[in-house]
């Protein structure tokens, strides 16, 4: 994959997150359930194995040419740990069924599962152990965690989550207890399997989802808390969710990158970030969908032209999932005007 | 009597600061004058209103205006009686959660619609079979549908394919993550309208009960 003179792509990814410049523009395309359709496996199946997941990862790379293998799977494989379930379709992402909390009371019992107890887990574990001995250090794998603040989301339901956050802090903080010594286990294990970097998803602390006063109570203790003790590189993901009006907060938690919101001024954010922490985003992934190869090309030149210059930029989508529904034409026109436009110096840019 | 504006205003207020009681208090004044049910088309549909429009603007979180819409629910469910489910004659409503078990959309309408009293069918979160039936049972005119991802909103076509089958009009209104961020989705699924924030829907529904072509 290497060319004289270019980067590895984990050379190119680690100077982007040191803020520089590499020889060009890191691409991060957010693949999941994609690789079910390049295995031609339904999304069910391609998910119930580790080794699905680690070639289909494989052979996308090899595919598009892009610089990351992404060992997320789905969100509820973590909530299936805690008891949850997880229903399937044949055309998008495995979603939560029921949550497995049906009331606030039962955070008074519980406790946090182990991963090597964990099959939906132990999967992941198995993706990136196979991953790590076929790519070695030459590309980054991305692992995610979802966020200890986040997870109650799923764990109990958004609705009844935001209700327990703003009128039951003694139990909030209990359920905090249990779920950041969870979250650190199982990103400290991805990280043991050959994980090079971990995602820490927390879109709930947006100020999409709760003001910052709130979250400067809450989220904000609870990431550099877990961050800390997770050690390593990580990186912030706001899952589509804005970040300006805390981006100066979240260059406390520890993290080395952060997601910018595909509603979100990228210009305004590359500003407030430049020298400070480095960037990955910002694509709609629905609008995706709708692009030609030619719209591909306009879009990664529009993204480029705000957030390249001076390095510290990593383009991706804004959701850490790229749809099911985008295809493989768009994804290949993407990866090339990234290869065409990207290559630093951005002359064209003059 | 306060002035319109200083009344709003605080009602405001007491709404983002999550209280309560300054929000029963300001609905149950006694040196108010207005009938319980202006006071909720003056001072409760305004105020969840503009709390939508400022999230889409980035200027409040999605807690808050859930947890106003709450807040609002319970304190109108208090002062006025309630028809949970459409009777007689009107815009027949319904409230669904298609293909997905994450209800906070759906809730947030719901609490939108009963603190402005407009009454509807709760169908929870089902299947696109299932709600054409039921709407043809309930003899719905206007369904609202609520979704999260991508998949579940584009289920809203079988919805529409289903109640074209029907031989009467069935007006579809859609909302949720997806449709706000591709603003042309809700046309490509055969929805007649979308809504970018819960409160919007308020207006919605009294503009279809009026008969107004969207």
């Amino acid at each position: 994959m290497k060319r004289a003179g270019s980067m590895t792509s984990m050379e190119r990814v680690m100077a982007a997150l040191s803020l520089k410049e590499p020889d060009r523009v890191p691409w991060f395309p957010l693949l999941t359930t994609t690789g079910a359709r390049e295995l031609g496996l339904t999304i069910k199946e391609y998910f119930s194995k580790g080794v699905n997941v680690a070639e289909g990862q494989l052979r996308m790379r090899a595919k598009y040419g892009h610089d990351c293998l992404y060992a997320f799977f789905y969100a509820s494989a973590e909530v299936e740990a805690w008891g949850g379930e997880t229903t399937y379709s044949d055309d998008g992402p495995p979603n939560c069924g029921i949550p497995p909390l049906s009331s606030s009371e039962e955070i008074l019992s519980l406790h946090p599962p182990l991963v090597r107890e964990s099959p939906s887990l132990l999967k992941t574990l198995d993706a990136i152990g196979i991953m790590k001995a076929d790519i070695g250090d030459e590309v980054p794998i991305l692992s995610v965690v979802i966020s200890p603040f986040s997870l109650p989301a799923m764990q109990m339901g958004l609705e009844s989550y935001i209700e327990l956050l703003c009128e039951r802090p003694e139990l909030f903080a209990r359920l905090m207890e249990i779920n950041e010594e969870f979250a650190v286990e199982w990103a400290r294990a991805q990280i043991e399997a050959g994980s090079t970097a971990i995602i820490y998803f927390d879109p709930i602390s947006s100020p999409t989802i709760i003001p910052r006063e709130l979250y400067l109570k809450t989220g904000f203790p609870v990431a550099r808390r877990t961050i800390s003790k997770i050690g390593g590189t990580a990186a912030m993901h706001f899952a589509s969710g804005r970040c300006i009006p805390i981006l100066e907060d979240v260059l406390k938690t520890g993290v080395g990158a952060v997601s910018a919101g595909c509603e979100e001024d990228l210009g305004e954010l590359k500003r407030l970030a430049a020298g400070k922490i480095a960037l990955v985003g910002n694509f709609n992934g629905l609008e995706m969908r709708r692009w030609s190869p030619t719209r591909a090309e306009e879009e990664v030149k529009k993204v480029l032209a705000v957030a390249a210059p001076g390095g510290g930029f990593i383009l991706s989508d804004s959701h850490g999932e790229i749809p099911w529904l985008v295809t493989d034409e768009v994804l290949h026109a993407t990866g090339e005007a990234v290869r065409k436009w990207g290559s630093y110096p951005l002359g064209w840019l003059s | 009597m306060k002035d319109k504006e200083k009344r709003s205003g605080e009602f405001e207020a007491a709404l983002i600061a999550l209280n309560r009681l300054e929000v029963a208090r300001l609905l149950t004044d006694e040196s108010d004058e207005r009938d319980v049910m202006l006071r909720v088309e003056q001072d409760v549909v305004p105020a969840m209103e503009r709390l939508g429009r400022l999230w889409e603007g980035g200027k409040v979180s999605l807690s808050q205006v859930y947890m106003s819409g709450r807040i609002c629910e319970e304190v109108v469910l208090r002062l006025l009686p309630q028809h949970s489910t459409p009777s007689g004659g009107g815009v027949r409503t319904a409230l669904a959660v298609l293909e997905d078990r994450h209800m906070l959309g759906k809730r947030m309408v719901a609490a939108s619609l009963t603190a402005s009293g407009h009454p509807f069918f709760d169908y929870g979160s089902t299947d696109a079979d299932t709600l054409v039936s039921r709407i043809e049972s309930d003899g719905v005119d206007l369904l609202l549908v609520s979704t999260l991802m991508l998949n579940s909103a584009l289920r809203v076509r079988k919805v529409r394919e289903g109640l074209d089958r029907l031989k009467r009009p069935v007006r579809i209104v859609v909302g949720g993550a997806p449709f706000r961020l591709e603003p042309e989705l809700w046309r490509e699924t055969g929805a007649d309208a979308m809504c970018r924030n819960a409160s919007e829907v308020v207006s919605i529904v009294e503009s279809f009960s009026r008969g107004d072509q969207r």
